[in-house]
């Protein structure tokens, strides 16, 4: 095991990966960074970090410095795809899904049904989404509700650096396209990572973070840490939560879900993203309608409002979920009767 | 450069497989068996062949909407189109796709496309595979085509993949059909750059070609210059063909925007079978008789194709939750 940063986690599985196989290229703005400047290649090496040390490893031909121009980026994928290769597209910000959206839900997600079965698509598109840097309304969102929605798609919303690494190899090695949403507030937290260079993590199989008999918290991305939190205050008052990563919302490990609702009777969902039509609407219909006789009371969801992200430090937080909101969800739901 | 007979016969067969397949489409429409919407390729023939006469599977194509033609010129199967078409489960995409979506990636073809101008990312990103993969023992680079119509060139998308295929210096190749129609509106109207095409592309950088696509060696020597220079490892280029549609936008579209008369004089002067039988017979280069012989050839195949489409196995509910992933 070795301590590392979830981003670290995102650059050494890639190129751990690009060693082991020649077909995996990365794709995307700033990829390398600096092409076409005095300083040179890598004067950048990806605004986020996790690209660094690859042009020099793996040559302009497997590291390709796009420009801004999304469609042909998640396009590019796709042709890369169908042609044997297995890209690694990089959408700077998950916002960006609005200027490539019609490659990514018309083309690479339904290439093989449309073809009959004949090809696959192992094409991923990491997306760098969420709230918390003060990049307002279209630099932080959590678009994980319409990409989860769109089937022929694979959605990975690692929470942990171990998570982060296990899950990323599996969808460089996955034959489906997927979309891994990295959340870049968690770039910078540190966690155990397993070194071993086949370590994989199934999609669809959630991960149990807390234990507890008498609430059920279902979280993704930055959402899960909130939880944690506000479970642990929980415990102190000798309340009980099974806390519940998802890791993937597609697909989604509906047994985990429904096997803990059994038990506990009331769920709290927590969702970065607005309310309407929603991962949050989601897993409440879903468990209404498949363990509506386990539930001793009405499903809370904490999520963010119907409005768009503010920037100020004071309105990003009052849209966020947080610790106190869950505690306080999670209370409404016990005290209900 | 003077194809052999056996080139030109095959070239002939090949057009004359298109225009049948969708002259004998055009008919069965009308009588509404065929489901959803058909766009047909009756007219442009010339390019297609006279593009893909020079590819092998290895070359990848990305197609249009009005995308029978590429795929019969790239080698799909015509009976397994014509099943894919007719919504069977024998067809080339066991029914999920569609006159819009056939593909055959094996064959290099990368799928026709119901989304206008979303074809040339595609096709960029499979000239960057084949510049990775790099020259072969002969030091010829595989390519990737991406063919668009005079409606495409106003996407972004194609914009976009222009000038990434300059950026990443990739064997692509622009071919631009321009029927002069985008739908139902004429290309003096929409397109923006002086009734032209190709020069979009050579502000973006390429070296740019132009030829009428209704004469199939000008077509065919033409892409012979283009491919030379592609697979050389010059980086992308752009071709335009001027062409003609002889149907509508859609299958049903009653083509009021056409001029009086119209129709019937591009038949009459810009037909590319019909220019190309007197051009090989003119020079004495094929006999009419042979031409006939492939005519007649041609007719009985479309018609059994029709025949066994018509026949074939139709998919079944279950169908529908099947090939959306790999594993489940």
């Amino acid at each position: 095991m070795a301590i590392k940063m979830y981003r670290d986690a995102v650059r050494d599985t890639i190129f751990e990966e690009m060693k082991r196989d020649s077909d995996v290229v990365v794709l995307g703005e700033d990829v390398v960074g600096g092409m076409g400047t005095a300083g040179g290649p890598e004067a950048i090496g990806g605004i986020w970090s996790t690209s660094g040390g690859f042009y020099e490893a793996f040559g302009p031909d497997r590291v390709i410095d796009t420009p801004i121009s999304e469609s042909a980026i998640v396009g590019a994928a796709g042709g890369l795809a169908l042609s044997g290769k297995r890209p690694i597209a990089e959408l700077m910000f998950a916002d960006f899904i609005g200027v490539s959206l019609d490659q990514i839900w018309n083309q690479i997600a339904k290439f093989r049904y449309m073809f009959g079965g004949k090809t696959k698509c192992p094409a991923i598109i990491r997306c760098i989404y969420g709230a918390g840097y003060n990049a307002a309304a279209q630099h932080s969102q959590s678009p994980h509700a319409i990409l989860t929605g769109m089937p022929g798609l694979k959605v990975v919303m690692p929470s942990t650096p171990a998570d982060v690494a296990g899950l990323m190899r599996q969808a460089i090695r996955d034959d489906d396209p997927v979309i891994f949403m990295e959340h870049k507030a968690l770039y910078g937290i540190k966690g155990e990572v397993p070194d071993d260079l086949d370590y994989t993590i199934p999609f669809g199989h959630a991960r149990l973070t807390r234990a507890g008999q008498d609430v059920t918290i279902l979280a993704t991305g930055m959402m899960v840490g909130m939880a944690e939190r506000a479970a642990d205050k929980l415990a102190e008052d000798g309340i009980g939560a099974d806390v519940i990563d998802l890791r993937t919302t597609s697909p989604l490990d509906e047994e985990a879900i429904l096997d803990s609702v059994e038990v506990t009777g009331r769920l709290v969902i927590v969702d970065e993203a607005p309310p309407r039509c929603s991962l949050a609407t989601d897993l409440a219909a879903i468990v209404a309608n498949k363990a509506f006789a386990s539930l001793k009371a009405p499903i809370e969801m904490v999520t963010a409002p119907h409005t768009p992200i503010p920037f100020a430090r004071e309105l990003e937080s009052a849209y966020l979920p947080n610790p106190d909101k869950i505690e306080a969800a999670v209370r409404k739901a016990l005290a209900y009767n | 450069m003077q194809l052999s007979r056996e080139d030109l016969l095959e070239a002939y067969r090949r057009m004359k497989i298109i225009r049948d397949f969708e002259d004998f489409l055009h008919e069965e429409i009308a009588k509404g068996e065929i489901a959803g919407f058909t766009h047909l390729y009756a007219g442009q023939e010339a390019v297609a062949v006279g593009v893909c006469e020079h590819l092998t599977d290895n070359d990848k194509i990305v197609s249009t909407h009005r995308g029978h033609g590429h795929c019969l010129a790239k080698g799909c199967d015509v009976e397994a189109m014509m099943k894919e078409i007719w919504g069977s489960r024998e067809g080339l995409c066991k029914g999920k796709g569609g006159s819009m979506h056939i593909a055959d990636v094996d064959k290099g073809m990368l799928g026709a496309n119901g989304i206008v101008g979303a074809g040339a990312p595609i096709a960029v990103g499979a000239a960057i595979a084949a510049k990775i993969d790099g020259k072969d023992e002969n030091g010829k680079l595989r390519v990737a085509i991406a063919f668009s119509g005079d409606g495409a060139c106003n996407q972004g998308t194609t914009f976009e993949a222009m000038n990434m295929a300059v950026v990443t210096h990739a064997p692509a190749i622009f071919v631009f059909e321009n029927n002069h129609y985008s739908e139902h509106t004429g290309f003096e109207y929409a397109v923006g750059t002086d009734k032209d095409i190709a020069s979009r592309a050579e502000a973006f950088g390429m070296k740019v070609w132009r030829a009428d696509g209704t004469d199939f060696s000008a077509v065919h020597d033409t892409m012979s210059e283009v491919l030379e220079y592609v697979r050389a490892g010059n980086g992308p280029a752009a071709v335009e063909f001027d062409t003609e549609r002889f149907y509508g936008h859609f299958e049903g579209d009653p083509q009021r925007y056409r001029a009086k008369g119209e129709l019937d004089r591009i038949r009459a002067e810009r037909d590319c079978i019909k220019k190309f039988r007197e051009t090989v017979t003119e020079a004495k280069l094929l006999e009419g008789e042979e031409l006939d012989k492939i005519d007649a050839e041609v007719a009985t195949r479309i018609e059994k194709a029709v025949e066994a489409a018509r026949k074939a196995e139709r998919p079944t509910a279950e169908d529908v939750l099947v090939d959306v992933y790999i594993d489940y």
